[in-house]
């Protein structure tokens, strides 16, 4: 498979009261063409932030200050502001996790879609209308002809969120960030819109970027997964190496700790502690005050996320070597 | 939405009842009917003058209901006459005062309109500009300019633009008024210029609030991850959300446009309603002064209605029952 997007060494900061603070802090990724891969980790870690960085969308006063995000090898953070705007939605788009707000209340759901697809191309509105209908029974929504011109608050959340994939899909882009796409959804209607993803990624061929805190979905719909912790990647892998052979003690941790993968009875272990805020991040690993197999070097040193085997990678020291190993390879 | 408006209307009276009761109340606790007939007969008449002056005027009765005089008293008339539209004579020059009403609406109406209108064209397009600049040195810049506009008194626009424009420049004569639409021009100038200069500070932050908190919407950054423009962003996605706590502001104020300006026509000479109002103020003329005021509360009590209904045009959200 072939790299689609490859981010290297991305950091946006957010001015703290002592200092600028790395909220996402220097990360790679890679996400191939035609792949699904899931950015795990718990709220605040940087996910959301991360996906915003890519579409060069942080909101103020936050900033990107370093790294490379390169689509089909073309530098985004390098692009002029207007070739940007056609990178977005049209060779990415993005979904949220808030499909309540996310639209326009004023504005008939079709015209919103209508105009996501004219800023692209140069099409004719009625053109561009009969394909939102088309979009419309993709994604599956009923009565698709009265529903272009429905209202917002005329639809139940579970709608709009199709509405907003249908939006999504609309310019058909290389790449569909969805950021906790079902965290605001009913339990059955969560299952639906993950089937949904599925089968449009399946039909379409297209790469999708899911985040989600949810280890549920992201066993139903990734290849692969990248784990964050407090503004860090601390291990990434094909979804069954990190389901069935997790290394990083963080990710060991969240799979214990998960219902859906435990056995009936069971009482779930908890990871012990809480997350550090950005303010209380040390100069060593962040997850050095919850990590069972902490030792000397965790305090003093941030680990790399290096290659484990092939495409494994991890940033723990007691992976690197141990506290025998004297740390460092 | 017929209930709606019989609704919006009962509250509406209520507002003109309590309207009418405080300034009854004020006027009275501050002035008495003595006071009322020495300014329009002047200090010097005999006592008897001004007891027969307060027979013919109605000032004779006790203020208040009381016991076998709960319709002989000032206040019962005062509602009486109120609410049957029956305004009678000024107390100061015993001229009828629809008459005066009428003359002065035109007037007032000349003044208060271009002022309106012109006030919107430079306050919007000022503050959608300061939105867009957000978080930049224009914006700031936009913000403190805003602040020391309406920081500095009305009067001294008044007096600086007479000094300045109509003294030193000559450019436009100093106050006055005609009907001659060719010379209306010249002697608007000034005051639509002040009445401008006064406002547009305050109205920029108004704006530029409403906008700015519509441009931290989630539907804003759809929009943004849809590949849209900042500006078209602004005009087709912010302006349009905005357009609830606009049109509270700005419908609001159209009813207003008939009272006048006070400052501004007393100042400048122009014969309007909010001159005539000042004078009223000044002069204890009571009949005059609450015909005013009452009228400035129908017209409130309407605009707020109109503004009720307004808000189903621009939010399909809006349903009113």
């Amino acid at each position: 498979m072939t790299a689609l997007l490859e981010v290297e060494g991305l950091t946006t900061e957010f001015p703290g009261a002592r200092g600028a603070l790395p909220i996402v802090d220097g990360n790679d990724l890679r996400v191939d063409r035609g792949e699904v891969l899931a950015l795990v980790g718990e709220s605040g870690c940087g996910k959301s932030m991360t996906a915003l960085s890519l579409m060069r969308l942080v909101p103020k006063p936050g900033r990107i200050v370093a790294g490379r995000v390169r689509l089909e090898g073309r530098d985004l953070l390098e692009l002029p502001v207007t070739e940007m705007r056609r990178v977005r939605g049209r060779r990415i788009a993005m979904i949220f996790q808030e499909p309540m707000t996310s639209l326009n209340p004023v504005v008939p759901v079709g015209d919103q879609i209508i105009e996501a697809i004219r800023l692209h191309e140069s099409t004719s509105r009625r053109e561009a209308r009969e394909r939102c209908r088309e979009l419309f029974v993709e994604v599956g929504i009923p009565a698709p002809e009265e529903r272009l011109d429905a209202y917002p608050h005329q639809l139940s959340g579970g709608l709009k969120q199709r509405v907003m994939i249908a939006m999504a899909l609309s310019t058909r882009p290389d790449l569909l960030i969805a950021d906790e796409p079902t965290t605001a959804l009913d339990v059955t209607i969560q299952a639906q819109i993950i089937r949904l993803l599925r089968d449009i990624q399946r039909d379409r061929g297209m790469s999708i970027l899911l985040i989600t805190h949810d280890l549920g979905i992201v066993n139903e719909l990734s290849d692969r997964v990248a784990v964050m912790y407090a503004g860090r990647i601390v291990e990434t892998g094909s979804r069954k190496q990190i389901f069935r052979e997790p290394v990083h003690p963080y990710t060991r941790g969240l799979l214990r700790s998960n219902p859906t993968l435990a056995q009936p009875g069971e009482r779930l272990p908890e990871i012990a502690g809480v997350v550090p805020s950005p303010e209380e991040w040390g100069k060593g690993c962040r997850f050095a005050t919850r990590c069972a197999d902490h030792f000397d070097l965790c305090d003093q040193e941030v680990p790399e996320l290096r290659e484990i085997a092939g495409d494994r990678r991890a940033a723990c020291h007691a992976i690197d070597g141990g506290p025998a190993g004297g740390g460092r390879s | 939405m017929l209930a709606y408006l019989i609704r919006r209307l009962a509250y509406g009276v209520g507002v003109v009842f309590g309207v009418l009761f405080f300034l009854f109340v004020l006027f009275f606790t501050v002035t008495s009917p003595d006071d009322v007939a020495r300014k329009a007969l002047g200090e010097r008449v005999p006592p008897a003058v001004v007891e027969q002056w307060k027979i013919n005027h109605g000032y004779d009765r006790q203020l208040f209901p009381g016991p076998g005089a709960w319709q002989e008293n000032m206040l019962f008339e005062h509602y009486r006459r109120m609410l049957t539209f029956d305004f009678g004579r000024s107390d100061a020059d015993d001229t009828p005062i629809a008459d005066r009403i009428r003359s002065g609406m035109m007037p007032s109406l000349t003044l208060t309109l271009p002022l309106f209108v012109l006030s919107l064209l430079a306050a919007i397009p000022l503050a959608l500009l300061v939105a867009f600049f957000r978080e930049t040195y224009i914006d700031r810049l936009g913000v403190v300019i805003s602040v020391l506009a309406m920081s500095v008194s009305i009067l001294l626009y008044i007096i600086g633009a007479q000094y300045l424009v109509g003294r030193l420049l000559h450019w436009f004569p100093i106050s006055g008024f005609d009907s001659d639409p060719q010379l209306i021009v010249r002697f608007l100038a000034l005051p639509l210029l002040v009445g401008v200069l006064a406002g547009v500070g305050g109205d920029v932050r108004f704006y530029r609030t409403v906008f700015l908190e519509e441009s931290n919407t989630d539907y804003v950054r759809t929009a943004r991850a849809k590949g849209c423009g900042e500006g078209r962003i602004m005009v087709r996605h912010v302006f349009r959300n905005s357009l609830i706590p606009l049109l509270t502001r700005v419908i609001l104020a159209i009813p207003f446009l008939f009272m006048g300006s006070l400052l501004l026509e007393s100042f400048f000479g122009i014969p309007g309603l909010g001159a005539i109002t000042v004078d009223a103020i000044q002069g204890n003329d009571f009949s005059v002064l609450r015909t005013m005021v009452y009228i400035g509360s129908l017209l409130f009590v309407f605009g707020q209605i109109i503004t009720d209904f307004s808000y189903g045009l621009v939010d399909p959200r809006v349903r009113l029952e």
